[in-house]
């Protein structure tokens, strides 16, 4: 079983760099739901069966893999936009950092004094090295919906941490992280929406307007 | 329950507290009006009521009761202590507040300041009971908690004129003083805490520090409690707060608040059994460097409240000194030093409380009549405010320290420490005579013209010529309290008496002597004879004008016949030759440009009294700071990916830092 969960957890890592390497932000999405849908899938792998897991394996499923990705899609055809134009950091610079990224968190994760029973697994460097590359596509985009995706990246990366204590992890817990998350996206939702309205445009680096002098 | 308060009278202070922080509710909720007003006002009194009597009762009962408090806080339980020392601060507190409460039915009546007013009321009343919290902590967070609400309650009560710039100007500096204030008192209690493990307050005399752990301690309370106390060099928030304050506010700023500072100084000299020598003369020093210039920088003001301000600064200054006295006698072991010191200290506390709101009362009902703080603008409001007129004398008589007013029992306490206590190991007390003196003596200066100016000769200005006598409720709280400066002066036993329990929580020694060189009721006798002298002077002079008849008509110009009010002596004229002897420490900024070419044509001169240290020393230093942080503020650009940036480079410092 171990097997098949690290072959997932590389298909994880691989849609990291299919972020990070497109322009095309209806791509991007698909890539984080399917990445949403593959970690939904992991704990079902890694713990045995119980009614609990069952619940927790469908909720991710729906909201990473269904409800949040249509939320974004919708914001994308509302704010007409198909493409991220001029990144901070461009496409083939974020792709050769964030292998870089990859690689600097398997060593890192190498040198982690983890318990006995998680040492040797892909748990933590995937979890270190997706965590990464979703900042990077958080630093180095400039739309909003970019950083939205950036957010989810990251968050996914938090998730395959946890999967390592989800034996542990009361329904509530579960439950409250994946309220969250939609929240966060819901909000971002908003904000995006107001970006574009305020300054006809969903460039982020418009905002430093908006500080105080 | 009510049993229970009739037992047990701390108890009924507690439910005073509580009455007095609700009792701006009512006025909040209420539409707009008087009744929330009155409503308060009455539970301010109902407050004092209770609590006073209960306060007494304790005080002379001279026995300390504690109540644990269990809470859930992450520092541990707290207490609430009733210990001579809180009693003794509590009394100014419950006497201050009923009387500014009542005033301000008068001075700020809803009715007329919708906005401000409810907010006012239901400020005045949270900071009188975070006041009483401060004293009665006896830990210190609980005592921090209070601390800010009360600091806080003070800005919003600064506030209500909130239109003009030189008021928010106070406001800010104050809210800033204060905190770096507090920054004092959280290194004192943090300290505090790793020294005794806890952080209930030490028991009295049982903290045996030394070295450079007792100097933090005492350097951080000198510093929080003394920029609370306004002692120079950290008085720069106090002038300008006290004097841009609604009149009853500043009465309960300056009467009361100054003292939680003098409070919290004891309080922590009181944990220590053993104190150096350096202490009591640090705070001697001071405690005259504040009084002296305090009264110099007072003399030359030209607004009625700000000389009243840093008049403030000379009386805490006075206590201060007082207290370094008693220090002193304690560590080279002179009881009768120890006594004279601690016990002028805090009678003159408790007469500042009663002079200076009274001053401040006054000072509300001239703003009331005229509109204007400037002393300048003033004149002839005697026979216009005929009440105010006399109650300002004689609180300016008890400031000054003259007979037969409490000021000068106070006073003479201190003077008999400095003149007949200056012995073999320490001689250079009596230095502290002249320097009293001094301080007497430009206090008498600056009364007569605060006094003169204000309500003697001819009207300066419209506003003063159409003056009007203040409403009752605004007279009553200043009758009370100059009648009281009268008892304290005629008969100090009944102060004495109050203070003596709490010596011993300090100085120990102090306690065990009793005896004065001489009788009191010398004082009751003089100050009769003096009162009486001066009655029957007045009498005497008023037949005289009754028999002889007199002739008004306007004051002779040398034969110049267009006299004006505008060539009376003013304020500023009458300070002059004050100012000339003391320009080194007080700066006036003159403004008369000189008269250009032949004819020159109509121009103005005008002068203004500058706050030397903050305007000479303390806004350039911020202003290099502020220079400094110029650099620091270029991190903050706007941009969020660069925000992101930060993020997670400090996650990445913060991984190979763990590793």
């Amino acid at each position: 079983m171990t097997a098949l969960a690290d072959q997932l957890l590389v298909l994880c890592l691989l849609l990291n760099f299919a972020v990070l390497g497109t322009s095309r932000l209806a791509f991007s999405v698909r890539a984080v739901a399917l990445q949403g849908v593959v970690l939904g899938v992991l704990p079902a792998l890694v713990h045995p069966f119980s009614w609990h897991l069952v619940a927790i394996v469908a909720g991710i499923i729906l909201v990473k893999g269904a409800a949040i990705p249509i939320l974004i899609v919708r914001a994308i055809h509302k704010a007409d936009i198909q493409r991220e134009f001029e990144p901070f950091i461009g496409y083939i610079p974020s792709l050769v950092l964030g292998a870089l990224f990859t690689a600097l968190a398997f060593i890192f994760a190498a040198r982690l004094p983890l318990a006995p029973e998680h040492e040797g697994l892909l748990f933590v460097p995937a979890s270190l090295a997706t965590l990464m590359c979703g900042f990077l596509v958080l630093m180095g985009r400039r739309k909003a919906i970019s950083q939205v995706i950036g957010y989810l990246v990251m968050e996914n990366g938090i998730f395959i941490f946890g999967l390592l204590l989800a034996e542990a992890m009361p329904v509530m817990v579960e439950a409250g992280a994946l309220l969250d998350l939609l929240v966060g996206v819901f909000v971002m939702g908003i904000v995006i929406n107001h970006i574009s309205r305020e300054f006809s445009s969903l460039d982020t680096s418009r905002l430093s307007t908006l500080r105080e002098e | 329950m009510f049993d229970m308060l009739l037992h047990d009278p701390s108890l009924a202070v507690l439910g005073a507290v509580f009455l007095a922080a609700l009792s701006g509710v009512p006025g909040l909720l209420l539409r707009p009006g008087e009744s929330g007003q009155k409503l308060a006002s009455l539970c301010a009194v109902a407050a004092s009521a209770l609590a006073l009597p209960a306060l007494i009762s304790l005080l002379f009962a001279g026995t300390t009761s504690r109540y644990l408090l269990n809470w859930g806080l992450p520092f541990g339980p707290t207490e609430l202590s009733f210990d001579p020392l809180s009693l003794l601060f509590l009394i100014p507190i419950f006497l201050v507040f009923p009387l500014g409460s009542l005033y301000a039915l008068g001075y700020w009546p809803h009715l007329k300041h919708p906005s401000t007013g409810p907010a006012l009321t239901f400020f005045y009343g949270l900071l009188s009971a975070s006041m009483a919290l401060v004293v009665l902590a006896h830990s210190g967070p609980l005592l921090l908690m209070a601390w800010e609400v009360m600091a806080l309650s003070g800005f919003f009560l600064l506030l209500p004129e909130h239109e003009s710039a030189e008021v928010r100007g106070a406001a800010t500096v104050y809210l800033v003083a204060s905190h770096v204030g507090v920054a004092g008192l959280f290194v004192l209690f943090s300290e505090l805490r790793v020294t005794t493990g806890s952080f209930l307050f030490p028991e009295t005399g049982s903290l045996a520090l030394t070295g450079t752990a007792a100097t933090v301690v005492f350097l951080a309370a000198l510093i929080g409690f003394g920029s609370k106390a306004g002692l120079m060099p950290l008085h720069i928030w106090l002038p300008a707060a006290h004097a841009n304050a609604p009149s009853h506010v500043s009465a309960l700023l300056s009467g009361v608040m100054l003292k939680m500072g003098i409070y919290g100084l004891l309080r922590v000299l009181s944990f220590f059994g053993e104190r150096p020598l350096w202490w009591g003369a640090l705070i001697l020093a001071l405690g005259l460097v504040s009084a002296l210039l305090g009264i110099a920088i007072a003399a030359v003001q030209k607004d009625l409240k700000r000389l009243l301000a840093y008049s403030s600064i000379e009386n805490l200054g006075l206590v201060a000194a007082g207290i370094g006295m008693a220090l002193i006698g304690q560590t080279t072991g002179n009881p009768r030093l120890a006594y004279l010191g601690l016990a002028g200290a805090l009678f003159h506390l408790l007469n500042h409380s009663l002079f200076k709101p009274l001053l401040f009362f006054c000072a509300g009902s001239v703003l009331h009549a005229t509109g204007t703080r400037e002393l300048d603008l003033m004149g002839g409001l005697g026979k216009r405010l005929p009440v105010t007129a006399l109650l300002s004398l004689l609180g300016a008589v008890a400031i000054c320290g003259l007979p037969p007013f409490n000021g000068f029992a106070s006073e003479f306490l201190l003077y008999l420490g400095f003149l007949g206590e200056a012995r073999a190991p320490q001689p250079y007390l009596a230095l502290g005579v002249p320097a009293l003196a001094l301080v007497g003596g430009i206090a008498a200066v600056s009364f007569v013209k605060l006094f003169g100016i204000t309500y003697l000769g001819a009207p300066r200005s419209e506003a003063a010529a159409h003056g009007h006598e203040a409403p009752a409720f605004m007279l009553v709280p200043m009758a009370v309290l100059g009648g009281l400066c009268l008892v304290g002066g005629l008969c100090p036993g009944l102060f004495l008496a109050l203070v003596q329990p709490v010596l011993s929580t300090v100085v120990p020694q102090a306690a065990g002597f009793a005896g004065l060189p001489f009788n009191l009721l010398w004082f009751a006798g003089a100050g009769s004879a003096v009162l009486a002298l001066a009655l029957g002077l007045f009498w005497l002079l008023r037949r005289r004008q009754v028999t002889s008849g007199t002739a008004s008509g306007p004051t002779w110009g040398c034969g110049y016949l267009a006299p004006t009010s505008r060539m009376e002596y003013t304020g500023s004229s009458f300070g002059l030759l004050f100012g000339s002897f003391s320009s080194g420490l007080v700066r006036t900024r003159v403004n008369a440009p000189a008269p250009v070419g032949l004819l020159p044509g109509a121009a103005r001169a005008g002068y203004l009294p500058e706050e030397t240290l903050l305007e000479r020393i303390i806004l350039p230093v911020l202003g290099l700071v502020g220079i400094a942080f110029r650099y620091l503020r270029r991190v903050q650009h706007g941009e969020v990916h660069l925000y992101i940036i930060y993020i997670f480079v400090t996650l990445l410092v913060l991984m190979l830092w763990v590793r």
